[in-house]
């Protein structure tokens, strides 16, 4: 581009393609990765939560559980990613409050650029970082004796069927985003929701063990779905019921969350 | 007269408030208009529609003549915001910060990056160019803000409240960054609840209480409007200050304020002042000064809205709310 293309045109463009959305998008995502450099804390939070999730639970619990912890890891490691990735979504909520109440949104907004951009940036920044925290769990878990059952297809399914629900479970967390009025209320609505959710599951614990009433709700439980799905993938046992489940989980959600997130948005805005 | 902005009829409520009440705006291109008014005045909420973040419930505006609702794509390419509610990312760099807006604009990588280097060192940022935003201080941190509403070099500028908060040093500066964009070309609509900004800046101003535009000229225009004219008096030797106290008022009739050693009188008969020269010289009073002045923006906003500028803490609480 030439200094003289610098000035603002004389005739404005009309509309923006589809292909400067995605650039908007990816530029966006590199603005919510660059800030780990300058918040280092960022990555310790993505990095060595989940680290030490693996290590206290297969240690500490793994021999009352399973009987050692190498058996315990089999069964809890697809359970411990799967609480990650739930703990994972709410930095999407809790970026977009942040922007929202610091005016970042607005300046976005007023820019030419794609209107869905600022979210999508955002969600696919996340994205990168959950995925990032999969692979540091799996790989922890391995130097601790997991192994996987279905090779690096195993592996690659996994990764698919996670992010896709990431996504889906991305829009409760713009909900929440949108509709609390400081950033550390996300964290809150976080801690009072996902950590229930995730252990009235059977991520950690076989549900057996459980009593009956609250078995009937594991059973169900989006989390409990996903991590059978998981162990099938990762480990072994059924793969299709609950991969199919998980997707209808998924689906559900986002049919549900993402008009209300995107109206409340725009009521937001 | 070529119009950069122009709006008619803007009518915005956030549920049972009027945020705005019809605001008629006409900004001559190359020009700065000032949007005068209290915390709570409506100010904001014009701005937010003018830069195309929120519709009117009723009215239109345009900018550089395109619709700021069906053209807002274009209204866009031609604007920059800057404001109490349009920031930059605190935990970025200014240097990322100024990237991240080249890029979304379409500029080239080497593009982006030499117009950042230009705009830091335009705005003495250089030395800070590496260092996240949330380290500055408060004028750098508005200097940046500007910065970054200037990568796209707008026609049309939108300061909301550009220095509220700001020592007077980091206040000047800014006034004279915004002082050379005009000179530039630049339409600048600038909101502020300091009168002596406006003074400073505007050419025209509008004032703005309740969601309505209650007056507007320019700064001159306003201060003659309100008719008044005071009467200052310092006496050479402060000894005197209590005669001249008394003579003063019984002259005009009213009675004066005194601050830093000068008696000061509104005055509408033109014949005061000289019965007050004569009545000091009687008196054998030596005077320091003695001056006809017009009255400030300060009393013309008291005298316009019945309140002081900045004093209108329900007012602020209501647009907290709203916000």
């Amino acid at each position: 581009m030439t200094s003289a293309t610098l000035t603002a045109p004389l005739a404005p463009a009309r509309r923006l393609g589809v292909g400067a959305g995605l650039r908007h998008t990816l530029t966006l995502a590199w603005r919510s990765l660059v800030q780990i450099k300058h918040n280092p804390m960022e990555l310790l939070d993505l990095s060595i939560q989940p680290v030490m999730f693996v290590l206290l639970f297969t240690y500490v619990f793994g021999g009352a559980i399973s009987g050692s912890p190498g058996d315990y890891l089999k069964f809890a490691l697809p359970g411990i990613i799967v609480q990650n990735a739930f703990f994972a979504t709410m930095t999407t909520g809790f970026g977009l409050n942040n922007d929202l109440t610091k005016g970042v949104f607005d300046r976005l907004r007023a820019l030419p650029i794609a209107r869905w951009s600022p979210l999508a940036g955002r969600i696919l920044a996340d994205t990168v970082k959950q995925a990032w925290s999969v692979a540091l769990l799996i790989g922890v878990g391995m130097i601790l004796g997991f192994r996987l059952g279905n090779g690096p297809l195993g592996l690659l399914g996994a990764f698919a069927l996670l992010l896709a629900f990431s996504l889906a479970a991305a829009w409760i967390s713009v909900l929440v985003g949108v509709l609390v009025s400081e950033p550390d209320k996300v964290q809150i609505f976080g801690f009072m929701v996902i950590f229930p959710l995730t252990f009235t599951s059977n991520a950690f614990v076989p549900t057996e063990t459980m009593p009956g009433w609250l078995q009937s709700w594991v059973e169900v439980n989006p989390v409990t779905v996903l991590a059978d799905a998981l162990r099938g993938l990762l480990v072994d046992g059924p793969v299709a019921g609950p991969v199919v489940q998980s997707l209808i989980w998924a689906a559900a959600i986002a049919v549900i969350f993402a008009p209300l997130a995107v109206r409340g948005l725009r009521r937001r805005v | 007269m070529d119009y950069a902005i122009r709006a008619e009829g803007l009518v915005r409520r956030f549920g049972a408030t009027t945020a705005l009440a019809g605001v008629d705006l006409a900004v001559p291109t190359g020009t700065v208009f000032g949007l005068l008014g209290p915390n709570g005045a409506g100010k904001t909420t014009a701005v937010r529609v003018l830069a195309t973040l929120l519709r009117a419930d009723e009215g239109r505006a345009t900018v550089g003549g395109y619709d700021v609702v069906r053209d807002a794509h274009q209204v866009r390419q031609l604007i920059g915001l800057t404001g109490q509610y349009a920031s930059v990312d605190e935990t970025l760099t200014g240097t990322e910060n100024l990237l991240l807006i080249g890029r979304l604009l379409g500029l080239s990588r080497a593009d982006s990056r030499a117009r950042a280097g230009q705009l830091l060192t335009d705005f003495q940022l250089t030395d800070a160019g590496d260092r996240a935003a949330k380290t500055y201080s408060g004028g750098m941190r508005r200097r940046l803000d500007l910065a970054a509403s200037l990568v796209g070099r707008p026609q049309v500028l939108f300061l909301d409240e550009p220095t509220t908060g700001l020592d007077p040093r980091s206040r000047n500066e800014l006034w004279d960054i915004v002082r050379s964009l005009v000179a530039d070309g630049v339409t600048v609509l600038l909101t502020t609840q300091y009168l002596e900004e406006a003074d400073q800046l505007a050419g025209e101003i509008a004032v703005v209480d309740h969601g309505r535009v209650i007056a507007q000229g320019t700064p001159e225009e306003l201060k003659a409007k309100t008719g008044g004219q005071s009467l200052a008096v310092r006496p050479a030797d402060v000894v005197d200050l209590p005669t001249v106290v008394s003579i003063v008022g019984a002259v005009a009739g009213v009675a004066p304020e005194v601050a830093q050693n000068t008696v000061t009188v509104p005055v509408n008969d033109q014949r005061v002042m000289p019965a007050v020269v004569r009545r000091l010289d009687e008196a054998g009073i030596v005077v320091a000064e003695l001056a006809l002045r017009g009255s400030s923006l300060d009393e013309v906003f008291l005298s316009l809205t019945g309140h002081r500028a900045e004093d209108d803490p329900a007012a602020a609480n209501l647009e907290g709310s709203v916000a």
